[in-house]
């Protein structure tokens, strides 16, 4: 843009105070962790790690909050289990649609993509009727009482499978359609076998992607809210322990304490991420 | 690869894929649309019947507050294209090669944290003890802390602030593409800046505008946590009387027939822009 000098720096302050309204908050919930005072809130009395570390009451420190740390243990444990999930399917997904023909291939790619356009609470709600339709049913008919069909873990992880593959596929198809099939018809006239060049040439290929997408799929299911709150049972993942803190009990810096562990946690896994999605640089 | 193996690996790849759209997306979706056309009379009877919508219609508290969240989605979207616009043309066009990649990952930041702990972040910063009202009244600015939670202003900054990065990011990666020289070339030809804008830039940015638009609105008007929390017990979000139909007054019927409205809707708004635009699902918004 080659207009006046007057302009450029206007237009300079606002993308600096748009970065300024970007990070704010954040700064917000971190740095209210280290004050010694029971709200979040000001006046500033001191530096403290209490809040992280304190073992008693009234100052309980998150390490030794059981209830946010189950909460995290909870979020941890779907996670993972929902992340592996996702990538398994995403990379089944992205060689169905980048190597197969079939018939109402567009079709069913567009049908793929919807579940990122349905909200959150209506996935929750729907799988919620669902599964509680078929757990009334099998009591009804069968005298079966499918637990798992309750809310609880299983339903959260179904829940929130039922959109994340949708991310973990874009991303490694993606990938794979940047991948040079000769190399593949290399390996198999060398005489692989097709399971042999899958394992050695296409899905370490493949990987990287396969990574960032765990890694986003798992950060996502950690912060995900709204299609976990139809679905929780008993044990509640970390978001739906702190929101029933917030509405309920009223905040203490605890809470605080628990966004920076979550900031650095989520900031580092994502940065984990996105090293791994880069094009190897020899040295 | 003998027929038959390609037919074998076909199905196999297949199978996944139905699994999960045909029992975890289509099957809940008939479900809440079966719930949500029936209607409890007794222990383990029905009448079945469109009573559940009829009642979202005619009562208008229900109807007023999906037409409030359609309203301020839509406002939460056009706010976020207006003010993420310069920003990501800014990044994408103006910043030199290095501070544009950390400009992009500033960006991405705030996308890594939970909605939860950015929502927490605009209670600590604009609570009655907050920062800002403590600030301002130790200044001398104003006399005595104010309140600025549970307002709609808050709840539309918080929502903005929710969503906008999804404005941003795909923004930039059209405007990125985008050759200098198409510019030049308008402004060659006598275009003042605004006719360059609008018959070159906008054009060019559209897949962009349009992915972002969709996400943007489809998430606000999907959004929970935002409006409860900054908005307090009256925001009247839909989403919050899809909650309170299902858990808090445990009347899935007419909570289903809430939840197949605002789907309705939404998709309506998503398929409407994108028929305007010209655009196509696949190549917007799965082009992340």
């Amino acid at each position: 843009m080659q207009g006046s000098r007057g302009l450029m720096w206007i237009y300079r302050s606002y993308v600096v105070v748009f970065f300024l309204y970007l990070v704010a908050p954040l700064v917000a919930a971190g740095v209210f962790a280290f004050n010694d005072s029971m709200f979040p809130s000001l006046p500033w009395n001191g530096f403290t790690w209490d809040w992280f570390f304190s073992p008693n009451e009234p100052k309980l420190g998150l390490f030794h909050d059981d209830r946010l740390l189950q909460g995290m243990g909870n979020s941890l444990y779907i996670g993972v289990i929902v992340a592996a999930l996702s990538v398994a399917a995403g990379t089944c997904n992205a060689f169905l649609f980048v190597r197969k023909d079939f018939r109402f291939k567009n079709a069913l790619y567009v049908l793929m993509v919807v579940p990122l356009v349905i909200p959150g609470v209506i996935l929750g709600i729907s799988i919620l009727v669902l599964a509680s339709t078929i757990a009334g049913l099998a009591d009804q008919w069968f005298g079966v009482f499918l637990t798992s069909l309750r809310p609880g873990i299983p339903l959260v992880v179904m829940g929130q499978f039922s959109f994340l593959v949708t991310i973990t596929s874009l991303v490694i198809i993606a990938r794979l359609e940047k991948f040079d099939i000769s190399l593949e018809e290399a390996a198999l006239n060398l005489g692989a076998s097709r399971a042999r060049t899958l394992a050695t040439v296409t899905l370490p290929f493949l990987f990287p992607a396969m990574f960032s997408a765990f890694v986003v799929a798992f950060l996502v299911s950690f912060e995900n809210f709204n299609t976990t709150l139809f679905l929780v049972g008993s044990d509640s993942p970390l978001t739906i322990t702190m929101y029933d803190r917030m509405v309920k009990a009223g905040s203490t810096p605890v809470l605080n304490a628990t966004s920076v562990v979550l900031m650095l946690g989520s900031g580092l896994l994502a940065l984990l991420s996105v090293f791994a999605q880069r094009p190897k640089k020899q040295a | 690869m003998s027929r038959d193996a390609g037919k074998l690996s076909l199905i196999l790849l297949f199978t996944p894929f139905a699994l999960w759209i045909g029992l975890l997306i289509i099957l809940p979706q008939i479900g809440i649309g079966y719930v949500s056309i029936r209607e409890k009379v007794g222990i383990n009877q029905y009448e079945y019947g469109f009573k559940n919508y009829i009642d979202f219609i005619t009562e208008p508290v229900y109807r007023n507050t999906l037409l409030r969240t359609a309203w301020m989605s839509i406002l939460v979207t056009a706010l976020a294209l207006v003010i993420g616009f310069p920003i990501a043309w800014y990044i994408a066009k103006i910043a030199r090669e290095r501070s544009r990649a950390a400009l992009f990952l500033m960006c991405l930041i705030p996308l890594w944290v939970s909605d939860l702990v950015r929502a927490y972040g605009w209670i600590v910063l604009l609570r009655e003890t907050g920062v800002i009202s403590m600030t301002l009244v130790k200044w001398g600015i104003i006399n005595q802390p104010i309140e600025m939670l549970y307002n709609d202003m808050t709840v539309i900054i918080g929502l903005v602030y929710t969503v906008i990065l999804f404005m941003i990011v795909p923004l930039v990666s059209t405007l990125q593409g985008m050759d200098d020289a198409l510019l030049e070339a308008g402004y060659n030809l006598g275009g003042s800046r605004i006719t360059v804008f609008r018959r070159i830039i906008v054009p060019y940015a559209m897949p962009g505008i349009v992915a972002g638009c969709i996400i943007t609105f489809m998430l606000t008007a999907g959004s929970y946590l935002t409006p409860i929390l900054l908005g307090g017990k009256n925001s009247s979000w839909f989403t919050e009387q899809i909650y309170n139909q299902f858990i808090t007054r445990y009347n899935w019927e007419s909570g289903s027939a809430f939840g197949v409205s605002l789907l309705v809707f939404t998709s309506f708004v998503v398929w409407a822009g994108l028929r305007l635009t010209g655009q196509s699902l696949a190549t917007t918004v799965a082009k992340e």
